[in-house]
């Protein structure tokens, strides 16, 4: 665009609701998160004492931070390849067909306007130790069953939930992404004899891996902020902790621990982890457009 | 596809139906459980098919109460709910739709400050800001309000920037053409920009409304009073009762009722859904 309206005040204007709303709701608490990092409140909240970085300090020689962080990892990106990978096959599927693919979008998209925190109810009835048609199988099985108690199985309970829930999105894309590789290409390598199998892994998979690696930054992103209500309702970070991602600990050690200092500090450390994140995104994205 | 092989084809439509039935199982169960009688969970596995108490279950929950520690009917909950919702859409597309105005048809000093600004709000979800917000929202006395529910989850910039993607692609002679008609910047704003971008505001405004429907967290701690409870966090006081106590078929009401807004949304309005998704990331 090189053609501009004149007007010297409008423009203020027109920025001016946004702008009053991100200084109040976003930067404001942002600039009281950093200051709290900093300080360190007694325990009924009545003093504050600058400590300067002793909340980093106890922060990262704490065993429990630690711990977090790889509970962090281990669900983000258990969730984010097990997502990808189930969407990717039924995307496949479901480019091979001709007739019923609106059907089958459909009836696979839905479950991305369901809240997480429902995902993570839903899952929950269905693998109740008392209750849940999937647990008591698994019990006459011999393998018990009860995600209260074992923090593998809680682990496995909340992977499932926030999976459910994001396969929708991924297979959007990636259907989407199918649909742009030309069919040509794919005619040339069959007349040469690849088999279907062969044609996916050397055309086909290779074309969507730009896709697939945004898919996979989305997914983690998604991971890490989005599925505190998966979390909150099922297991609250338990058994022991096995449960306990980063941002489900800033928000139990700020609002139940009431312990805001560290909570802060917390708060600081995923802000530079999001950001990271972001960056990341925004590259790439700028990347895929011009190609 | 390329070769005509009806048992590929066969097996594509098995794995899909297969998908289809494992992705829906969990609200199929949960659909049956909602018409079981209290006690009937008691004694073993949800049952698998209907059971007779539907209708009566539904109405108690929708009209009576929700059931738990929760003594209020779902149907007031589902009000706030879509305050809460309609009021984050309307508001996010309000004030962003103008902010993207100015940002890309006007030149003006700080305008490149004023953007980061906002597009800073992208890497701050509410979940990671979420004690010092609280705090600001207690200062302001707005626990307890709608107003609360909604202004804090309006500053983001998702909205900003995808009216500004798309107001980047009309083309300059337009407005050229339009000044020189001698319209000024409200008229092209109001006659030209918001009809071209109907089907943009129509698809982010479904985007929108799910995110504000499915918020949990930030009802969650800023409601106390549960005359302003959401429909979604109010699952968390239901389920929040020792394991035995946990009144099954009013929690799969309620799960159900919950989803089902913003699913309606989504399978109605499935091509404008997809394209605000695949556009928004674009």
């Amino acid at each position: 665009m090189s053609v501009y309206f004149p007007q010297k005040k409008l423009p203020y204007l027109l920025v001016l609701p946004q702008l009053i709303i991100t200084a109040i709701f976003f930067l404001w608490p942002a600039g009281q998160a950093v200051l709290q990092a900093f300080y360190r409140e007694d325990a009924f909240g009545l003093s504050q004492q600058f400590v300067g970085l002793e909340n980093f300090v106890d922060l990262f020689s704490d065993p429990l931070y630690y711990k977090s962080m790889l509970v962090t990892m281990v669900f983000s990106f258990s969730v984010a390849f097990l997502g990808i990978g189930v969407a990717l096959w039924l995307a496949v599927m479901a480019d091979r067909v001709i007739r019923g693919k609106m059907v089958y979008q459909t009836l696979l998209v839905w479950p991305y306007a369901v809240a997480p925190a429902l995902a993570g109810v839903l899952w929950w009835i269905l693998f109740d130790p008392n209750i849940g048609p999937i647990a008591l199988f698994l019990d006459r099985i011999g393998l018990h069953w009860n995600h209260f108690l074992n923090g593998d199985q809680a682990m496995i309970l909340v992977v499932i939930s926030a999976t459910w829930k994001q396969i929708s999105y991924n297979f959007l894309f990636f259907l989407a992404g199918l649909q742009a590789i030309p069919r040509s290409l794919i005619e040339a390598a069959a007349i040469d004899g690849a088999s279907s199998f062969r044609r996916f892994w050397d055309i086909v998979f290779p074309l969507l891996s730009p896709t697939t690696f945004f898919l996979l930054v989305v997914n983690l992103v998604y991971a890490f902020f989005d599925t505190f209500g998966v979390i909150d309702t099922t297991t609250q970070g338990g058994p022991d902790g096995s449960t306990n991602t980063l941002v489900y600990k800033v928000f139990k050690d700020g609002f139940i621990g009431l312990d805001s200092g560290g909570s802060a500090a917390q708060s600081i450390v995923l802000m530079a982890i999001v950001g990271l994140m972001t960056v990341i995104q925004f590259r790439f994205i700028e990347r895929k457009v011009q190609y | 596809m390329i070769e005509n092989r009806p048992w590929l084809k066969m097996f594509s439509h098995f794995i899909l139906v297969f998908g289809v039935l494992i992705i829906a199982l969990p609200v199929w169960v949960a659909l049956v459980g909602s018409t079981q009688p209290e006690g009937s969970f008691n004694s073993g596995s949800v049952p698998l098919w209907f059971g007779d108490h539907g209708v009566q279950n539904w109405a108690h929950v929708l009209f009576a109460e929700a059931g738990s520690t929760l003594q209020i009917p779902v149907w007031h909950l589902l009000l706030n709910s879509l305050i809460m919702a309609l009021g984050i859409t309307i508001g996010k597309i309000a004030i962003s739709i103008i902010s993207a105005y100015a940002i890309v048809f006007f030149r003006f000093p700080f305008r490149g400050a004023i953007f980061w600004v906002i597009f800073m709000t992208l890497m701050l979800p509410v979940e990671v800001r979420i004690v010092p917000t609280y705090q600001v929202i207690a200062n302001l006395n707005m626990l307890n309000s709608y107003s609360g529910l909604i202004l804090p989850l309006i500053a983001s910039a998702t909205a900003t920037f995808l009216f500004r993607q798309c107001f980047m692609s009309i083309p300059g002679e337009l407005v050229e053409a339009a000044r020189i008609d001698g319209a000024g910047p409200i008229r092209f704003f109001f006659d030209i920009l918001l009809p071209m971008s109907r089907t943009n505001i129509a698809a982010m405004f479904v985007i929108m409304f799910i995110y504000g429907w499915n918020q949990y967290l930030w009802p969650l701690i800023i409601t106390t009073d549960d005359t302003y409870y959401t429909l979604v966090m109010s699952i968390k006081s239901m389920l929040s009762v020792p394991d035995g106590d946990i009144q099954w078929n009013y929690v799969m009401v309620t799960t159900l009722l919950a989803m089902l807004p913003p699913v309606a949304v989504v399978v109605g309005m499935q091509k404008l859904f997809v394209k605000g998704l695949v556009d928004a990331e674009k």
